[in-house]
């Protein structure tokens, strides 16, 4: 039987070998350690923070924020589900994966939102964007795990630009569809009062797209957490590494007790995250505002006013 | 420059990859239906020319798919133009560059629109407030702003509240005030009342009307409404398939259409509410109380083939007498000489000149002659109660169309010795 590969063949894995290893690396492998710098900073001083903080306060903290944007039910569940963890011996590695998770969402935000924003606004942009996004959501993670290890070498910063990578696709879509979803004939009304792009940007688009830009935050987080035990293959450590000690020893008691503080961070950041979208869902608070709940949360036990401030 | 508030002249608007190529098509004189099957390129607006004056409501009226409402994005560089000149205060807004296209918006020209477009995440007061806030205003001070536009609407009690808890005219009146809060000379009203019910719609034409008399604004008003264009229009343009077929007064559509599309569209308007005293008014022809004798009163009747006049005690108008009466007096030789006092009828109908001719419909039936006053009381000019039939029905007399406008406003009195 005839097939293409009678003709010729492709040394496909020697070109990408050739590439990576004879060009990539080599090259350009200080800029990329270079990159992670600011990873490891907000990643190190973040596991700190956490690992400081008396386990009582960072459990009171989360349980009120709950209960502001959830509901007292949830607010329930994430005493007890953040007492279970402490019971069962994983909370330093619950925080250290928290760590690894808002510092992997902050940086996807801050790639991400301003990608979407340029993607909402130059078809351009958007058409280059877009296979490279669905690359990046398709791709399975073991691919990019190899090259990443030769560029960044192995740790918890890699581990976490092996995150970014995977959960950097929702929040850029997302961005863009909520940008490009404010309502034409408000734009226009806008332009005709003389805005500049900046402002109509900052008063408009934003605020009205704050929703779907947060329920795109929402799902960076989720993903996010899904790629704790992959980025633990390369030294990430955490809770994911737990999962990986527990499957290489075959203890799947061990293992199982990773999974549930996963499952139970993963339950809680949740819900405190679309609870902070569906209160946005009003599409009345401004970024300020949104931003400044957000800080409020995480800052204080107080209660946060009521979102009718504005 | 000129005097013209705003001044537009050739303006094409051609939608499409080739529409230098369409342009060209079109100047030869080529179909909108030609150019799309050849170029693919639609037409928005084809050689409009038009100027606006300071303090004018002009109406550009049309059916959808008209060109209107692209032909008023032009006018503030929403939709630039393909083609031609657009000067306010004669700056061309067809050539001007973004910042200066930001200045022009910002200060002079401002646009309300259909739908309303407010927007949903800010108080009243602060969409209000945009136009001011986006010029760097303090915000305490575009707020205060803001209440005293939202005053002039009547909205203050409403600042604080969300456009969505507003009716539809309530936030119409937002967006007019949003429009008026940083004092442009122009607005561009695109189908303002379009999506409010009848009843709100009217209310919101007088209260436009209103405003307009305090504000003197320059307005360029869009509608598809003729009655609306009527009511509002100082002026009103008839659009066509892109094209400006005709350019004049409410009256001057209605007694002299352009075309059959025109002549269409007026044929079932109310004549009533369009033409005013003015418009059938005549010279008043006028008799002195104690200087006129009933014999030459009668005469001139017969004279001026009328068969009542007005009779002034000096300045002031004292009544009105009829040919019936004098000629009844005349024939008493019972009395001593008989005087117009015996006959004058002082309980008689009066109208000032914008009074509208269905209003003058009543009055008509009396059978007496109409006094055109102003507001002095004065005298200046009467309408024929045969005049007002006439021109309701659609056939006014020839010499009535020739009488120019402004007839009524001169202080015309022929006196007889």
């Amino acid at each position: 039987m005839f097939s293409p590969a009678d003709l010729a063949t492709l040394p496909f894995d020697d070109w990408v070998n050739a590439f990576v290893r004879g060009w990539l690396v080599p090259n350009f492998r200080p800029v990329f350690r270079a990159a992670q710098v600011p990873i490891s900073m907000v990643l190190d001083w973040l596991d700190a923070l956490f690992n400081w903080l008396p386990m009582l306060l960072t459990t009171a903290l989360f349980g009120a924020a709950a209960w502001k944007t959830a509901g007292r039910g949830m607010a329930i569940f994430t005493l007890l589900g953040f007492a279970f963890i402490d019971m069962i011996g994983l909370w330093p590695e619950t925080m250290t994966t928290l760590a690894m998770i808002i510092t992997s969402v902050l940086f996807c935000a801050v790639i991400g939102i301003p990608a979407g924003i340029l993607a909402a606004r130059s078809d351009l942009f958007w058409r280059i964007v877009r296979p490279i996004l669905d690359v990046m959501q398709t791709i399975p993670s073991f691919v990019y795990l190899v090259p990443i290890v030769m560029l960044f070498g192995v740790g918890m910063a890699p581990g976490i630009i092996a995150t970014i990578v995977f959960a950097l696709p929702p929040i850029v879509r997302l961005t863009n569809l909520g940008i490009r979803n404010v309502r034409g004939d408000l734009i226009e009304a806008a332009d005709a009062f003389g805005s500049t792009g900046w402002q109509t940007l900052w008063d408009l688009q934003l605020p009205l797209a704050m929703r779907t830009i947060m329920a795109g935050l929402n799902q960076t987080l989720m993903l996010s957490l899904s790629m704790v035990v992959i980025a633990a293959l390369i030294g990430a450590g955490g809770l994911g590494l737990i999962v990986n000690t527990g499957l290489g020893r075959m203890d799947v008691g061990q293992a199982t007790a990773g999974g549930a503080a996963i499952v139970i961070l993963a339950i809680v950041l949740d819900r405190i995250t679309q609870g902070l979208a569906e209160q946005n869902g009003v599409s009345r608070a401004p970024l300020r505002q949104t931003l400044a709940n957000f800080l409020r949360l995480r800052g204080s036990a107080a209660p946060v006013g009521a979102q009718k401030a504005g | 420059m000129q005097t013209s508030k705003l001044a537009i002249s050739h303006v094409y608007k051609i939608f499409g990859s080739d529409d230098a190529a369409a342009l060209g098509l079109l100047r030869q004189g080529r179909s909108k239906q030609d150019i799309l099957a050849e170029t693919g390129a639609t037409v928005g607006v084809q050689d409009a020319s038009f100027e606006v004056e300071e303090g004018e409501i002009f109406v550009v009226m049309g059916l959808s798919g008209s060109g209107k409402s692209t032909l008023v994005r032009t006018l503030n560089g929403l939709i630039p133009p393909t083609a031609g000149q657009i000067l306010i205060d004669g700056e061309d807004v067809a050539q001007a560059d973004p910042a200066a296209l930001r200045r022009i918006r910002r200060e002079k020209i401002s646009m309300i629109f259909q739908h309303f477009a407010l927007f949903p995440h800010w108080s009243v007061a602060e969409n209000v407030a945009y136009s001011l806030k986006i010029t760097g205003m303090p915000r305490d001070e575009r707020r205060a702003r803001a209440l005293e536009v939202l005053e002039q609407v009547g909205l203050a009690p409403w600042a604080d509240s969300l456009p969505s808890d507003l009716s539809g005219g309530m936030q119409q009146r937002v967006g007019l005030a949003r429009g008026l809060a940083a004092d442009p000379d122009i607005l561009l009203m695109d189908e303002p009342f379009g999506a409010l019910d009848p009843l709100i719609r009217r209310e919101m034409q007088m209260e436009l009307l209103n405003l307009q008399q305090k504000l003197k604004k320059t307005i360029v008003f869009i509608t598809h409404d003729l009655n609306e264009a009527l009511l509002l229009g100082s002026r009103i343009a008839i659009m066509k398939d892109g094209r400006i077929v005709q350019i004049g007064t409410a009256q001057e559509i209605v007694t002299a259409p352009a075309d059959d599309y025109v002549a269409a569209f007026v044929a079932d308007i109310d004549r009533g509410r369009v033409f005013t005293a003015d418009h059938v008014s005549n010279k008043p022809v006028t008799i002195q109380l104690r200087q006129t004798s009933v014999r030459d009163a009668l005469r001139m009747m017969e004279q001026g083939g009328s068969n009542a006049l007005y009779v002034m005690d000096g300045e002031r108008v004292a009544g009105v007498v009829t040919y019936q009466d004098l000629a009844a007096c005349e024939m008493d030789k019972s009395t001593p000489p008989p005087t117009l006092q015996g006959a004058l009828i002082t309980d008689f109908p009066t109208a000032d000149t914008t009074t509208s001719l269905s209003d003058l419909y009543g009055a008509a039936g009396s059978g007496l002659p109409i006094a055109v006053t102003d507001e002095r009381e004065r005298l200046l000019a009467v309408v024929e109660p045969s005049d007002v039939l006439n021109h309701l029905s659609g056939e006014p007399a020839a010499e009535l169309a020739a009488i120019p406008a402004t007839n009524g406003k001169e202080q015309a009195h022929v006196q007889s010795r």
